[in-house]
Order: C-alpha cells, then sequence, then structure tokens
C-alpha cells in the first residue's frame, strides 16, 4: 500500500515536472516575436507617411470601426445618466442650446479684435469668401486613445463615405479640436491639438503675429498648448486670443479659434517668445465635432453648409 | 480545441480592445485607462501552456497597435505585451495560482507593459514625453490594471482552463 502510494507520489511529481518543462516558454519562440515586433518597429518608424503598414491599419480599422461605435452608441445613454439628475430632459435641451449659442456669442467676441485686423488688411473679403466653400460633416466621438499609448487620438463615426479626407480640420462649436490623420469608409482618426506631435500656425489675435502651436501632451486644459512666435521681438499679449493662420489646401483652415494666452514666458538664451495657450475646447469631455469638407461634398448624412443651412 | 481556444482568446481580445477605447475613456483617470487587453493576455499565461500565451501576447499587442484610433509606431504594443506574456508565464505553473499570486502577476505584468511601451517612445522620440509623466501614467495603469482584476481574471482564466483540460490543474 505504502509502495503504491509512493509509486503514485512520484508518478504525480514527474507528470508535474514534466507540465513544468513544456511550459516554459520555448526561447526560439520568443526571440522570433521578439524580432518580429523590432521589425515592425522599424518598418513603420522609418516608412513615415506611406509605412507599409498603413494599408493594414485601414484594413482593420475597417473591422473595428463599426464595432468602436457600436459600442460608444450602446454606452451613451449611461454616460447621459448623470445629466438626468441634473435636470429633466427638455430643460437639458435648453441648457445645450444656451451653451451652444454662448460659445457662438463667446467665440464671435474673442475673434473680434481678429476680424477688426483683418478687415483693416483688406484680406477680409478673400477670407470670407473661402470661408463660404466650405461646409461641417457632423460626427460624433466614439473611442479614445488611452494615455498609455502616448498619443492624443480620437475615432470619429464619419469616414470616405460621409465625404471626409485625411488632414481635413475638425472643429467643435468650442474651436479647433485637431485634423484627420487617416479614413476607413465609416471612421475617421482625428489627431487633437493637444498631442505632443501636433503642430498648428497659430496667428495672435490682435497683433497679427504668427508661431506655431504645440500640444504639451496633456488633457488638463490650463496648460494645453504651448505657443511659440516668429518674431522674437514681439510679446504676446495675456488674455490674447489665438487663432489658425493655415491655408485652404494645408491641414488646418485658417481662422479657427485655438485658445487663449494665460502666461507668457521670454527666454533670452533662445531669443523668442514661448506663451502658454488654453484650448477652448475641453479636451476631456469631447462629444459632438464637425469635419470641415468643401462645399457640395457628396456625404452619407446631412452636412452643415456655411450659412447655417442644413442639405 | 485548439481553434476553439484562439477563437475565444481573440474574442477576449477584441472585446477587451472596443470595451478599452469606447468605454473607459468615460470614467477615464487623466485620460489612463485600464489594459484590458493586458489583463486577457495575462489570463491566458498563467493558465495555459507559454507558446499560446506568447503568440495571444505578440496578436493583442499587434491590435492595439493597428485599430483605431491608436497613431504610434506600430509593434511597441507588440513587444511590450509579448515580454508581459513572457514574465507572466514565468510563474511557478505546477500549482494553481493564489489570488495574491494573481494580483501580484498582473502588478508586475501592468508595470513591465507600460514601461517597455514608454521606453520604446523614449528611444524612437516618438512623442517626447518628461520622465515624471511617464511614471505617472505607469503607475497609474498599474492601480487601474490591479483594480479590475478581480472581475476580469477569473472569468477568464476559468475560460482558458476549461479549453484546455491537459493544462487543468488536478
Amino acid at each position: 500500500m505504502g509502495a503504491l502510494s509512493n509509486h503514485d507520489g512520484r508518478e504525480r511529481r514527474w507528470k508535474g515536472l514534466d507540465r513544468l518543462e513544456s511550459r516554459r516558454a520555448p526561447r526560439s519562440l520568443l526571440v522570433a516575436l521578439l524580432l518580429a515586433s523590432a521589425t515592425l518597429i522599424t518598418l513603420d518608424a522609418s516608412g513615415g507617411e506611406d509605412s507599409p503598414l498603413e494599408p493594414v491599419r485601414r484594413v482593420v480599422g475597417e473591422a473595428f470601426g463599426p464595432a468602436e461605435s457600436a459600442a460608444a452608441a450602446a454606452v451613451r445613454p449611461f454616460t447621459a445618466v448623470p445629466a438626468w439628475f441634473r435636470s429633466k430632459g427638455d430643460l437639458a435641451d435648453r441648457v445645450r442650446d444656451l451653451e451652444a449659442s454662448n460659445a457662438e456669442l463667446r467665440g464671435e467676441v474673442q475673434l473680434a479684435g481678429f476680424d477688426r485686423n483683418r478687415l483693416e488688411q483688406y484680406d477680409g473679403l478673400t477670407t470670407a469668401a473661402s470661408d463660404l466653400g466650405s461646409a461641417l460633416v457632423p460626427a460624433r466621438v466614439v473611442a479614445l486613445g488611452s494615455r498609455q499609448s502616448q498619443s492624443f487620438t480620437v475615432t470619429i463615426d464619419a469616414g470616405s463615405e460621409a465625404g471626409v479626407g485625411p488632414d481635413m480640420t475638425v472643429v467643435n462649436n468650442d474651436g479647433l479640436v485637431g485634423r484627420v490623420l487617416r479614413v476607413t469608409r465609416t471612421t475617421a482618426t482625428v489627431l487633437l491639438v493637444i498631442d505632443p506631435d501636433s503642430t498648428v500656425g497659430g496667428r495672435v489675435g490682435s497683433s497679427m503675429e504668427i508661431g506655431f502651436v504645440t500640444g504639451s501632451g496633456s488633457l488638463d486644459q490650463e496648460s494645453g498648448l504651448d505657443l511659440r512666435l516668429v518674431d522674437g521681438a514681439s510679446v504676446p499679449a495675456r488674455d490674447d486670443t489665438v487663432v489658425t493662420w493655415g491655408s485652404t489646401t494645408g491641414p488646418y483652415a485658417p481662422g479657427v479659434p485655438i485658445g487663449t494666452i494665460t502666461e507668457v514666458y521670454s527666454s533670452l538664451r533662445e531669443a523668442t517668445q514661448r506663451a502658454v495657450v488654453k484650448p477652448f475646447v475641453d479636451f476631456s469631455s469631447l462629444d459632438v465635432v464637425g469635419i470641415m469638407v468643401p462645399s457640395g461634398t457628396d456625404s452619407d448624412r446631412a452636412i452643415i453648409e456655411a450659412d447655417g443651412s442644413l442639405r | 480545441m485548439t481553434y476553439a481556444r484562439w477563437a475565444a482568446a481573440l474574442a477576449a481580445v477584441v472585446l477587451a480592445l472596443v470595451v478599452q477605447v469606447s468605454l473607459f475613456p468615460h470614467v477615464a483617470w487623466h485620460g489612463i485607462v485600464p489594459n484590458l487587453c493586458l489583463l486577457v493576455v495575462v489570463a491566458a499565461a498563467l493558465t495555459v501552456e507559454a507558446p499560446f500565451a506568447l503568440l495571444l501576447g505578440f496578436a493583442a499587442g499587434l491590435t492595439l497597435d493597428l485599430a483605431p484610433p491608436a497613431d504610434h509606431v506600430a509593434g511597441r504594443w507588440a513587444l511590450a505585451l509579448t515580454i508581459a506574456a513572457f514574465l507572466a508565464g514565468r510563474v511557478r505553473q505546477d500549482v494553481k495560482p493564489t489570488a495574491l499570486a494573481v494580483v501580484g502577476t498582473v502588478a508586475a505584468a501592468s508595470f513591465v507593459a507600460t514601461s517597455v511601451f514608454a521606453l520604446s517612445g523614449v528611444l524612437l522620440s516618438d512623442p517626447a514625453m518628461s520622465i515624471a509623466g511617464l511614471l505617472e501614467v505607469v503607475l497609474v495603469a498599474v492601480v487601474w490594471d490591479v483594480l479590475l482584476t478581480p472581475f476580469v481574471l477569473p472569468p477568464l482564466m476559468r475560460l482558458f482552463a476549461r479549453l484546455s483540460p491537459q493544462w487543468v490543474a488536478p
């Protein structure tokens, strides 16, 4: 009996050891997978814009886009729950409408200085005309990149079928949100202006000085963006408004409000002025956005023309 | 059985990814969300044989790299999750892991994976980020992953164990 149980015990132990051995990861597989990762990184990093992985990204995006849209649609009623406790449905609607018109009015006030200057420089008419040439495709944010992934990107539920293409400007009713990086049929990936890789041409509203607005890599609205002026001699004023100065062909449409200057630092060593810009957009609660498309674009949904009409 | 296991594992990864990018941003802390794909990989590494877990780690990482809204250099999460799967697979396997061991493995894997990802970003200067910022992200990510472990790991480990009977602890 004793011998039998002893035998059993040995049997089990051997089995256990056996299992242990085969559960050890084969080094060759580990090395192969690590090398595969390194190869992918090299391919993608050296490829840049036309990296061989772009088509793969597109295919994966086509598959995941609808799933993300569906998940976001399923989650939306629950994220709206806190609003019920604050007010009744119709009151919430009214508040939203008022907020929208408030944001619009605030935008007008903030742009007053810029508009005055623009008129003084007699380019008001041409810019207004080019502004009329664009329309907005409405879309909702369906997925957000995590901070662990270190890039500030979101997925929106409008893609090439809605007339959206790469490098288009994305705004919401507060101001500039970012630009479209790549599209699938039903979704698009948007690079937010707070991403450290994002650089936007900015213009200070009151002095018309131009500079570059870079993301600081923080969702915190206070430390949102960095502005560096091209002309080191000019000092941006606090509470001044910064708008985009891009062209109609470039990624960013001109005259979109970005934010207000909250702090100004001058660096004697670099002989440049650095200012902290607080963006108008609250990036931690992005929801409805609009993509600026050329007027008359074919779209799978109603698009908002520059005069406010739906089409 | 292997096919069923692969199908279940990949379905879990897809579900984890969609929930991670679409649901959790609403409750995120400064944009940091729990890494559910990592939890799926750790669950596999703790229950099934190492080659499967390694391959699953690579596949899950690649999905994280390519699915929208990702825009970093592809291959970085694949590298991080392969290493995490390897380390989690090194946990003593001849006995069923205790709750504490599971939580410890998740914390270690999360720390290593997020750090490897962050360091690869520093090396590639993909986005230039401050070390203090990286440390905050890594630590909060570990806390998030550990918080979700009791809800995610047990069902996943049961699922993997049922689909691979030869590895069920006696």
